[in-house]
Protein backbone atom coordinates (compact mmCIF):
# COMPACT_ATOMS: atom_id res chain seq x y z
CA UNK A 1 0.00 0.00 0.00
CA UNK A 2 1.32 3.48 -0.85
CA UNK A 3 1.36 4.92 2.67
CA UNK A 4 2.19 1.83 4.71
CA UNK A 5 5.38 1.28 6.72
CA UNK A 6 6.65 -2.20 7.57
CA UNK A 7 9.25 -2.77 10.28
CA UNK A 8 10.96 -6.12 10.19
CA UNK A 9 13.07 -7.17 13.20
CA UNK A 10 14.36 -3.62 13.36
CA UNK A 11 17.31 -2.72 15.60
CA UNK A 12 18.42 0.92 15.63
CA UNK A 13 21.14 2.82 17.41
CA UNK A 14 24.06 5.20 17.34
CA UNK A 15 27.77 4.40 17.61
CA UNK A 16 27.10 0.68 17.93
CA UNK A 17 24.82 1.26 20.96
CA UNK A 18 21.34 -0.05 20.17
CA UNK A 19 18.47 2.27 21.16
CA UNK A 20 15.61 0.15 19.79
CA UNK A 21 15.66 -3.64 19.74
CA UNK A 22 13.98 -6.11 17.38
CA UNK A 23 10.89 -4.12 16.46
CA UNK A 24 8.48 -5.83 14.08
CA UNK A 25 5.11 -4.62 12.85
CA UNK A 26 3.17 -2.75 10.19
CA UNK A 27 1.83 0.79 10.21
CA UNK A 28 -1.15 0.70 7.86
CA UNK A 29 -1.69 3.24 5.14
CA UNK A 30 -3.81 6.07 6.55
CA UNK A 31 -3.01 5.20 10.18
CA UNK A 32 -2.86 7.83 12.91
CA UNK A 33 -0.26 6.37 15.27
CA UNK A 34 1.19 7.88 18.44
CA UNK A 35 4.62 6.73 19.59
CA UNK A 36 4.99 7.15 23.36
CA UNK A 37 7.35 6.01 26.07
CA UNK A 38 10.04 7.18 28.46
CA UNK A 39 12.87 9.46 27.30
CA UNK A 40 15.71 7.46 25.81
CA UNK A 41 13.24 4.77 24.78
CA UNK A 42 14.06 5.21 21.09
CA UNK A 43 10.97 7.11 19.87
CA UNK A 44 12.83 9.82 17.96
CA UNK A 45 15.36 7.27 16.72
CA UNK A 46 12.54 5.22 15.21
CA UNK A 47 11.13 8.28 13.45
CA UNK A 48 14.56 9.24 12.10
CA UNK A 49 15.03 5.73 10.76
CA UNK A 50 11.67 5.77 8.95
CA UNK A 51 12.61 9.19 7.51
CA UNK A 52 15.84 7.66 6.21
CA UNK A 53 18.14 9.73 8.43
CA UNK A 54 19.79 6.72 10.06
CA UNK A 55 20.42 3.24 8.72
CA UNK A 56 19.19 0.23 10.73
CA UNK A 57 21.85 -1.80 12.54
CA UNK A 58 19.76 -4.87 11.87
CA UNK A 59 16.47 -5.67 10.15
CA UNK A 60 14.74 -3.47 7.60
CA UNK A 61 12.14 -0.79 7.05
CA UNK A 62 9.92 -0.93 4.01
CA UNK A 63 8.18 2.34 3.21
CA UNK A 64 5.38 2.14 0.64
CA UNK A 65 5.95 5.65 -0.65
CA UNK A 66 8.95 7.20 -2.39
CA UNK A 67 11.38 9.24 -0.31
CA UNK A 68 9.87 12.49 -1.58
CA UNK A 69 6.44 11.61 -0.26
CA UNK A 70 7.71 11.15 3.29
CA UNK A 71 7.45 14.37 5.29
CA UNK A 72 9.53 14.62 8.46
CA UNK A 73 9.07 17.27 11.13
CA UNK A 74 12.18 17.30 13.35
CA UNK A 75 12.42 18.47 16.95
CA UNK A 76 12.91 22.23 17.03
CA UNK A 77 16.31 21.74 18.70
CA UNK A 78 17.69 20.24 15.51
CA UNK A 79 17.22 23.46 13.56
CA UNK A 80 19.88 26.16 13.52
CA UNK A 81 17.71 29.10 14.51
CA UNK A 82 20.54 31.61 14.23
CA UNK A 83 20.74 31.10 10.46
CA UNK A 84 19.58 34.22 8.61
CA UNK A 85 16.57 32.87 6.76
CA UNK A 86 13.01 34.20 6.63
CA UNK A 87 9.80 32.35 7.44
CA UNK A 88 8.85 32.47 3.74
CA UNK A 89 12.17 30.97 2.64
CA UNK A 90 11.95 28.28 5.30
CA UNK A 91 8.45 27.23 4.27
CA UNK A 92 9.58 27.27 0.62
CA UNK A 93 11.99 24.43 1.49
CA UNK A 94 8.95 22.18 1.56
CA UNK A 95 8.46 22.89 -2.15
CA UNK A 96 12.07 21.92 -2.93
CA UNK A 97 11.32 18.55 -1.40
CA UNK A 98 8.92 18.09 -4.29
CA UNK A 99 10.59 20.03 -7.14
CA UNK A 100 14.19 19.16 -6.25
CA UNK A 101 16.90 21.59 -5.18
CA UNK A 102 17.23 23.23 -8.57
CA UNK A 103 13.59 23.68 -9.61
CA UNK A 104 12.28 27.23 -9.72
CA UNK A 105 9.36 28.54 -7.68
CA UNK A 106 6.46 28.85 -10.09
CA UNK A 107 3.74 31.44 -9.45
CA UNK A 108 1.49 28.54 -8.46
CA UNK A 109 4.02 27.32 -5.89
CA UNK A 110 4.33 30.84 -4.51
CA UNK A 111 0.59 30.93 -3.96
CA UNK A 112 0.82 27.56 -2.21
CA UNK A 113 3.54 28.90 0.08
CA UNK A 114 1.35 31.84 1.01
CA UNK A 115 -1.59 29.53 1.66
CA UNK A 116 0.54 27.23 3.83
CA UNK A 117 1.75 30.19 5.89
CA UNK A 118 -1.83 31.42 6.24
CA UNK A 119 -3.07 27.93 7.17
CA UNK A 120 -0.81 27.86 10.23
CA UNK A 121 -1.70 31.43 11.21
CA UNK A 122 1.62 33.08 10.40
CA UNK A 123 0.37 35.57 7.77
CA UNK A 124 2.19 38.86 8.13
CA UNK A 125 5.35 37.22 9.47
CA UNK A 126 6.64 36.02 6.07
CA UNK A 127 9.66 38.33 6.11
CA UNK A 128 10.58 37.73 9.74
CA UNK A 129 13.83 35.83 10.35
CA UNK A 130 13.40 32.53 12.16
CA UNK A 131 15.59 33.71 15.05
CA UNK A 132 12.83 36.18 15.96
CA UNK A 133 10.06 33.56 16.25
CA UNK A 134 8.58 32.27 19.49
CA UNK A 135 8.53 28.53 20.19
CA UNK A 136 4.92 28.26 19.08
CA UNK A 137 5.50 30.27 15.89
CA UNK A 138 8.50 28.09 15.10
CA UNK A 139 6.36 24.97 15.39
CA UNK A 140 3.65 26.54 13.20
CA UNK A 141 6.31 27.28 10.59
CA UNK A 142 7.51 23.65 10.63
CA UNK A 143 3.93 22.54 10.03
CA UNK A 144 3.65 24.98 7.11
CA UNK A 145 6.73 23.42 5.53
CA UNK A 146 5.17 19.99 6.03
CA UNK A 147 1.99 21.28 4.31
CA UNK A 148 4.12 22.25 1.30
CA UNK A 149 5.59 18.75 1.09
CA UNK A 150 2.12 17.28 0.55
CA UNK A 151 3.50 14.00 1.92
CA UNK A 152 1.58 10.73 1.99
CA UNK A 153 3.52 9.69 5.10
CA UNK A 154 3.91 12.33 7.80
CA UNK A 155 6.39 11.85 10.65
CA UNK A 156 6.27 14.39 13.49
CA UNK A 157 8.67 14.45 16.42
CA UNK A 158 7.36 16.01 19.65
CA UNK A 159 5.46 18.79 17.90
CA UNK A 160 3.58 20.03 20.96
CA UNK A 161 6.43 20.40 23.44
CA UNK A 162 6.51 23.73 25.26
CA UNK A 163 3.85 25.46 23.16
CA UNK A 164 0.63 27.08 24.35
CA UNK A 165 -2.86 25.56 24.18
CA UNK A 166 -4.07 27.66 21.25
CA UNK A 167 -1.14 26.63 19.08
CA UNK A 168 -1.51 23.00 20.15
CA UNK A 169 -5.20 23.06 19.22
CA UNK A 170 -4.49 24.66 15.81
CA UNK A 171 -1.75 22.19 14.95
CA UNK A 172 -3.70 19.19 16.21
CA UNK A 173 -6.53 20.27 13.91
CA UNK A 174 -4.05 20.14 11.02
CA UNK A 175 -2.98 16.63 12.03
CA UNK A 176 -6.65 15.58 12.08
CA UNK A 177 -7.16 17.11 8.65
CA UNK A 178 -4.20 15.17 7.25
CA UNK A 179 -5.60 12.00 8.78
CA UNK A 180 -8.99 12.68 7.18
CA UNK A 181 -7.21 13.12 3.84
CA UNK A 182 -5.93 9.55 4.15
CA UNK A 183 -2.30 10.31 4.95
CA UNK A 184 -0.32 8.03 7.26
CA UNK A 185 0.72 9.90 10.41
CA UNK A 186 3.26 8.81 13.01
CA UNK A 187 3.75 11.24 15.90
CA UNK A 188 6.11 11.08 18.87
CA UNK A 189 4.19 12.50 21.83
CA UNK A 190 4.47 12.95 25.58
CA UNK A 191 0.97 14.09 26.50
CA UNK A 192 -0.87 10.82 27.18
CA UNK A 193 -4.20 12.60 27.65
CA UNK A 194 -3.91 13.97 24.13
CA UNK A 195 -2.95 10.55 22.78
CA UNK A 196 -6.02 9.00 24.41
CA UNK A 197 -8.39 11.55 22.89
CA UNK A 198 -6.86 12.12 19.45
CA UNK A 199 -4.85 9.05 18.41
CA UNK A 200 -6.65 5.77 17.69
CA UNK A 201 -3.43 3.70 17.67
CA UNK A 202 -0.36 3.77 19.91
CA UNK A 203 3.09 2.22 19.99
CA UNK A 204 4.57 2.13 23.50
CA UNK A 205 8.34 2.00 23.16
CA UNK A 206 10.97 1.52 25.85
CA UNK A 207 13.99 0.36 23.84
CA UNK A 208 11.70 -2.46 22.70
CA UNK A 209 8.02 -2.73 21.90
CA UNK A 210 5.97 -2.82 25.12
CA UNK A 211 2.64 -2.56 23.37
CA UNK A 212 1.33 -1.79 19.89
CA UNK A 213 -2.34 -1.60 18.98
CA UNK A 214 -5.42 0.46 19.75
CA UNK A 215 -4.61 3.22 22.21
CA UNK A 216 -7.14 1.89 24.71
CA UNK A 217 -5.48 -1.52 24.90
CA UNK A 218 -1.89 -0.24 24.88
CA UNK A 219 -1.99 2.60 27.40
CA UNK A 220 -2.81 0.55 30.48
CA UNK A 221 -1.31 1.21 33.90
CA UNK A 222 0.56 -2.09 33.85
CA UNK A 223 2.04 -1.49 30.38
CA UNK A 224 3.21 1.99 31.40
CA UNK A 225 4.75 0.54 34.55
CA UNK A 226 6.55 -2.08 32.44
CA UNK A 227 7.87 0.66 30.15
CA UNK A 228 9.19 2.61 33.14
CA UNK A 229 10.78 -0.50 34.60
CA UNK A 230 12.56 -1.30 31.33
CA UNK A 231 14.33 2.02 31.44
CA UNK A 232 15.49 1.95 35.07
CA UNK A 233 18.10 -0.87 35.23
CA UNK A 234 20.52 1.07 33.05
CA UNK A 235 20.36 4.04 35.39
CA UNK A 236 17.85 6.34 33.73
CA UNK A 237 17.21 9.16 36.24
CA UNK A 238 13.97 9.34 38.22
CA UNK A 239 12.84 12.53 36.54
CA UNK A 240 12.69 10.72 33.26
CA UNK A 241 10.56 7.98 34.70
CA UNK A 242 7.90 10.53 35.59
CA UNK A 243 7.42 11.38 31.91
CA UNK A 244 5.46 8.30 30.95
CA UNK A 245 3.15 8.60 33.95
CA UNK B 1 46.20 64.80 -4.17
CA UNK B 2 43.40 62.25 -4.38
CA UNK B 3 44.90 61.03 -7.64
CA UNK B 4 48.34 60.66 -6.08
CA UNK B 5 46.90 58.73 -3.20
CA UNK B 6 44.43 56.41 -4.83
CA UNK B 7 45.00 56.19 -8.57
CA UNK B 8 48.73 56.78 -9.06
CA UNK B 9 50.03 53.61 -7.39
CA UNK B 10 47.92 51.49 -9.71
CA UNK B 11 48.41 53.69 -12.79
CA UNK B 12 52.18 53.75 -12.45
CA UNK B 13 53.05 50.22 -11.43
CA UNK B 14 52.02 47.02 -13.19
CA UNK B 15 52.67 44.92 -10.06
CA UNK B 16 50.13 47.05 -8.17
CA UNK B 17 47.54 46.53 -10.92
CA UNK B 18 48.15 42.78 -10.78
CA UNK B 19 47.86 42.80 -7.01
CA UNK B 20 44.60 44.75 -7.31
CA UNK B 21 43.14 42.34 -9.88
CA UNK B 22 44.19 39.34 -7.78
CA UNK B 23 42.80 40.77 -4.57
CA UNK B 24 39.48 41.72 -6.15
CA UNK B 25 39.11 38.26 -7.69
CA UNK B 26 39.90 36.66 -4.37
CA UNK B 27 37.45 38.93 -2.55
CA UNK B 28 34.54 38.05 -4.85
CA UNK B 29 34.98 34.29 -4.47
CA UNK B 30 36.30 33.93 -0.94
CA UNK B 31 33.88 36.28 0.83
CA UNK B 32 30.67 34.33 0.06
CA UNK B 33 32.44 31.07 0.95
CA UNK B 34 33.48 32.73 4.20
CA UNK B 35 29.84 33.60 4.92
CA UNK B 36 28.84 29.94 4.60
CA UNK B 37 31.85 28.78 6.64
CA UNK B 38 30.85 31.18 9.41
CA UNK B 39 27.15 30.29 9.33
CA UNK B 40 28.00 26.59 9.42
CA UNK B 41 30.22 27.30 12.47
CA UNK B 42 33.19 26.09 10.48
CA UNK B 43 35.40 29.19 10.82
CA UNK B 44 38.00 27.25 12.78
CA UNK B 45 37.84 24.33 10.37
CA UNK B 46 38.60 26.84 7.63
CA UNK B 47 41.61 28.06 9.59
CA UNK B 48 42.87 24.52 10.12
CA UNK B 49 42.43 23.73 6.44
CA UNK B 50 44.34 26.88 5.50
CA UNK B 51 47.26 25.72 7.63
CA UNK B 52 46.98 22.20 6.28
CA UNK B 53 47.64 23.51 2.78
CA UNK B 54 51.21 24.39 3.78
CA UNK B 55 52.86 20.94 3.93
CA UNK B 56 51.19 20.01 0.64
CA UNK B 57 52.37 23.19 -1.04
CA UNK B 58 55.78 22.70 0.59
CA UNK B 59 56.04 19.19 -0.82
CA UNK B 60 55.26 20.69 -4.24
CA UNK B 61 57.94 23.30 -3.59
CA UNK B 62 60.49 20.61 -2.69
CA UNK B 63 59.75 18.79 -5.91
CA UNK B 64 59.59 21.74 -8.28
CA UNK B 65 60.60 24.96 -6.46
CA UNK B 66 58.14 27.88 -6.60
CA UNK B 67 56.03 26.15 -9.22
CA UNK B 68 52.41 27.23 -9.30
CA UNK B 69 51.13 23.86 -10.49
CA UNK B 70 53.06 21.68 -8.05
CA UNK B 71 52.30 23.88 -5.03
CA UNK B 72 48.63 24.23 -5.95
CA UNK B 73 48.09 20.50 -6.41
CA UNK B 74 50.01 19.70 -3.22
CA UNK B 75 48.00 22.28 -1.31
CA UNK B 76 44.66 21.03 -2.65
CA UNK B 77 45.43 17.44 -1.69
CA UNK B 78 46.68 18.31 1.80
CA UNK B 79 43.83 20.74 2.57
CA UNK B 80 41.17 18.29 1.51
CA UNK B 81 42.88 15.40 3.32
CA UNK B 82 42.92 17.26 6.63
CA UNK B 83 39.25 18.23 6.35
CA UNK B 84 38.26 14.62 5.70
CA UNK B 85 40.70 13.18 8.27
CA UNK B 86 39.44 15.49 11.02
CA UNK B 87 35.90 14.31 10.28
CA UNK B 88 36.98 10.65 10.46
CA UNK B 89 38.94 11.17 13.70
CA UNK B 90 35.95 12.91 15.29
CA UNK B 91 33.63 10.07 14.30
CA UNK B 92 35.85 7.12 15.17
CA UNK B 93 37.93 8.20 18.18
CA UNK B 94 37.25 9.80 21.55
CA UNK B 95 38.51 13.17 20.25
CA UNK B 96 36.06 15.86 19.21
CA UNK B 97 36.52 17.53 15.83
CA UNK B 98 38.02 20.74 17.24
CA UNK B 99 40.78 18.85 19.08
CA UNK B 100 41.51 16.77 15.99
CA UNK B 101 41.72 19.92 13.87
CA UNK B 102 43.98 21.74 16.32
CA UNK B 103 46.33 18.75 16.32
CA UNK B 104 46.36 18.48 12.53
CA UNK B 105 46.91 22.12 11.87
CA UNK B 106 49.79 22.60 14.24
CA UNK B 107 51.41 19.48 12.76
CA UNK B 108 50.84 20.80 9.26
CA UNK B 109 52.39 24.14 10.11
CA UNK B 110 55.47 22.59 11.72
CA UNK B 111 55.85 20.07 8.90
CA UNK B 112 55.39 22.67 6.17
CA UNK B 113 57.84 25.17 7.63
CA UNK B 114 60.42 22.40 8.14
CA UNK B 115 60.04 21.26 4.54
CA UNK B 116 60.35 24.75 3.08
CA UNK B 117 63.27 25.81 5.29
CA UNK B 118 65.09 22.55 4.51
CA UNK B 119 65.54 23.66 0.96
CA UNK B 120 64.72 27.35 0.79
CA UNK B 121 65.77 30.61 2.45
CA UNK B 122 64.06 32.60 5.20
CA UNK B 123 62.52 34.71 2.46
CA UNK B 124 60.89 31.57 1.04
CA UNK B 125 59.48 30.68 4.45
CA UNK B 126 58.07 34.20 4.84
CA UNK B 127 56.57 33.93 1.38
CA UNK B 128 54.63 30.74 2.15
CA UNK B 129 53.55 32.05 5.56
CA UNK B 130 52.41 35.51 4.48
CA UNK B 131 52.02 35.28 0.72
CA UNK B 132 53.26 37.49 -2.07
CA UNK B 133 50.36 39.55 -3.30
CA UNK B 134 52.75 42.03 -4.97
CA UNK B 135 54.43 39.29 -6.96
CA UNK B 136 51.45 37.66 -8.70
CA UNK B 137 52.51 36.45 -12.13
CA UNK B 138 50.15 35.76 -15.03
CA UNK B 139 49.52 32.06 -14.28
CA UNK B 140 48.80 32.81 -10.60
CA UNK B 141 46.45 35.62 -11.55
CA UNK B 142 44.64 33.31 -13.96
CA UNK B 143 44.39 30.68 -11.22
CA UNK B 144 42.77 33.20 -8.84
CA UNK B 145 40.31 34.28 -11.54
CA UNK B 146 39.49 30.67 -12.44
CA UNK B 147 38.89 29.73 -8.81
CA UNK B 148 36.58 32.71 -8.33
CA UNK B 149 34.64 31.98 -11.51
CA UNK B 150 34.21 28.33 -10.55
CA UNK B 151 33.26 29.29 -6.98
CA UNK B 152 30.55 31.72 -8.07
CA UNK B 153 29.15 29.24 -10.57
CA UNK B 154 29.04 26.39 -8.04
CA UNK B 155 27.54 28.69 -5.40
CA UNK B 156 24.77 29.68 -7.78
CA UNK B 157 23.98 26.02 -8.46
CA UNK B 158 24.31 24.73 -4.89
CA UNK B 159 22.98 27.76 -3.03
CA UNK B 160 19.66 26.26 -1.93
CA UNK B 161 21.19 22.99 -0.88
CA UNK B 162 23.88 24.76 1.14
CA UNK B 163 21.30 26.94 2.88
CA UNK B 164 19.11 23.95 3.75
CA UNK B 165 22.08 21.92 4.93
CA UNK B 166 22.98 24.75 7.30
CA UNK B 167 19.50 25.36 8.72
CA UNK B 168 18.12 21.86 8.87
CA UNK B 169 20.50 19.11 7.72
CA UNK B 170 18.01 16.42 8.74
CA UNK B 171 15.44 17.84 6.34
CA UNK B 172 17.89 17.77 3.43
CA UNK B 173 18.78 14.19 4.23
CA UNK B 174 15.13 13.18 4.50
CA UNK B 175 14.17 14.58 1.09
CA UNK B 176 17.31 13.88 -0.90
CA UNK B 177 20.40 11.76 -0.54
CA UNK B 178 22.67 14.62 -1.62
CA UNK B 179 23.70 15.87 1.84
CA UNK B 180 27.06 14.08 1.93
CA UNK B 181 28.01 14.94 -1.66
CA UNK B 182 27.00 18.54 -1.06
CA UNK B 183 29.17 18.79 2.04
CA UNK B 184 32.18 17.35 0.21
CA UNK B 185 31.65 19.72 -2.72
CA UNK B 186 31.48 22.62 -0.30
CA UNK B 187 34.72 21.50 1.38
CA UNK B 188 36.24 21.28 -2.10
CA UNK B 189 35.27 24.88 -2.88
CA UNK B 190 36.66 25.98 0.49
CA UNK B 191 40.01 24.29 -0.20
CA UNK B 192 40.15 25.83 -3.71
CA UNK B 193 39.61 29.30 -2.29
CA UNK B 194 42.10 28.73 0.49
CA UNK B 195 44.72 27.65 -2.03
CA UNK B 196 43.99 30.76 -4.09
CA UNK B 197 44.22 32.88 -0.94
CA UNK B 198 47.40 31.01 0.02
CA UNK B 199 49.15 32.22 -3.14
CA UNK B 200 48.24 35.82 -2.40
CA UNK B 201 48.20 36.00 1.39
CA UNK B 202 50.13 32.96 2.62
CA UNK B 203 49.08 30.12 4.85
CA UNK B 204 48.74 32.18 8.03
CA UNK B 205 46.56 34.95 6.59
CA UNK B 206 44.59 33.11 3.91
CA UNK B 207 41.55 32.44 6.04
CA UNK B 208 41.37 36.13 7.02
CA UNK B 209 39.93 37.19 3.65
CA UNK B 210 37.22 34.52 4.06
CA UNK B 211 36.21 35.02 7.67
CA UNK B 212 36.77 38.69 8.58
CA UNK B 213 34.47 40.18 5.89
CA UNK B 214 31.86 37.50 6.62
CA UNK B 215 31.91 38.15 10.35
CA UNK B 216 31.70 41.92 9.75
CA UNK B 217 28.72 41.54 7.41
CA UNK B 218 26.94 39.31 9.93
CA UNK B 219 26.99 42.21 12.39
CA UNK B 220 25.10 44.49 10.00
CA UNK B 221 22.34 42.38 8.49
CA UNK B 222 20.14 39.35 9.07
CA UNK B 223 19.50 38.87 5.35
CA UNK B 224 21.69 36.24 3.73
CA UNK B 225 21.84 37.84 0.29
CA UNK B 226 22.69 41.25 1.71
CA UNK B 227 25.23 39.58 3.98
CA UNK B 228 27.03 37.96 1.06
CA UNK B 229 27.02 41.26 -0.87
CA UNK B 230 28.36 43.16 2.13
CA UNK B 231 31.07 40.55 2.72
CA UNK B 232 32.19 40.81 -0.94
CA UNK B 233 32.23 44.60 -0.71
CA UNK B 234 34.19 44.55 2.55
CA UNK B 235 36.71 42.06 1.20
CA UNK B 236 37.18 44.05 -2.01
CA UNK B 237 37.52 47.37 -0.15
CA UNK B 238 39.98 45.82 2.30
CA UNK B 239 42.03 44.69 -0.68
CA UNK B 240 42.08 48.12 -2.32
CA UNK B 241 42.66 50.10 0.88
CA UNK B 242 45.23 47.59 2.16
CA UNK B 243 47.22 47.81 -1.08
CA UNK B 244 47.12 51.62 -1.07
CA UNK B 245 48.26 51.78 2.56
CA UNK B 246 51.01 49.24 1.97
CA UNK B 247 52.22 51.28 -1.00
CA UNK B 248 52.33 54.64 0.77
CA UNK B 249 53.61 53.46 4.15
CA UNK B 250 55.79 50.62 2.89
CA UNK B 251 53.84 48.02 4.86
CA UNK B 252 53.80 44.31 4.08
CA UNK B 253 50.88 44.15 1.65
CA UNK B 254 49.22 40.85 2.70
CA UNK B 255 49.09 41.79 6.39
CA UNK B 256 47.96 45.33 5.44
CA UNK B 257 44.94 43.90 3.56
CA UNK B 258 44.01 41.65 6.49
CA UNK B 259 44.52 44.50 8.97
CA UNK B 260 42.07 46.69 7.04
CA UNK B 261 39.55 43.82 7.02
CA UNK B 262 40.25 43.44 10.74
CA UNK B 263 39.62 47.17 11.34
CA UNK B 264 36.26 46.87 9.57
CA UNK B 265 35.49 43.87 11.75
CA UNK B 266 36.35 45.73 14.97
CA UNK B 267 34.22 48.72 13.90
CA UNK B 268 31.35 46.35 13.11
CA UNK B 269 31.76 44.66 16.48
CA UNK B 270 31.23 48.02 18.16
CA UNK B 271 28.69 49.69 15.88
CA UNK B 272 27.04 46.77 14.04
CA UNK B 273 23.25 46.95 13.87
CA UNK B 274 22.82 43.24 14.52
CA UNK B 275 24.25 42.49 17.92
CA UNK B 276 27.07 45.07 17.96
CA UNK B 277 28.46 46.21 21.31
CA UNK B 278 26.98 49.71 21.11
CA UNK B 279 23.47 48.30 20.61
CA UNK B 280 24.09 46.07 23.59
CA UNK B 281 25.30 48.83 25.90
CA UNK B 282 22.97 51.59 24.68
CA UNK B 283 19.78 49.92 23.44
CA UNK B 284 17.31 51.92 21.43
CA UNK B 285 14.79 53.78 23.63
CA UNK B 286 11.79 51.58 22.79
CA UNK B 287 13.70 48.57 24.02
CA UNK B 288 14.11 50.21 27.40
CA UNK B 289 10.45 51.14 27.81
Amino acid sequence: MPGSITLDNLTLGYDRHPAVHHLTGTIDSGALLAVVGPNGGGKSTLLKAIAGLITPMEGRITVGASRRSVGYLPQVAEIDRSFPISVYEFVAMGAYAVTGLFGGLTPRTKVRIEHAIAAVGLSGLERRTIAALSGGQMQRMLFARLLMQDASIVLIDEPFNAIDEATTADLLALVRRWHAEGRTIVAVLHDLAMVRTAFPHTLLLARECIGWGTTQTVLTESALATARARMTPSGTPDVVREEAA
Amino acid sequence: MLYDWIIAPFAEFAFMRRALAGTLALALGAAPIGVFLMLRRMSLIGDAMAHAILPGAAAGYLVAGFSLGAMTIGGLIAGFAVAVLAGIVARTTALKEDAALAAFYILSLAGGVTLVSARGSNADVLRVLFGSVLALDDPTLLLLLAVTTLTLMLLAILFRGLVIECVDPGFLKSVSGTGGALHLTFLGIVVLNLVAAFHALGTLLAVGILILPAASARLWTANLTVMIGLAMLTAALSGVVGLILSYHFELASGPAIILVAGAVYLLSLVFGRMGGLARHLWPRPHLRA
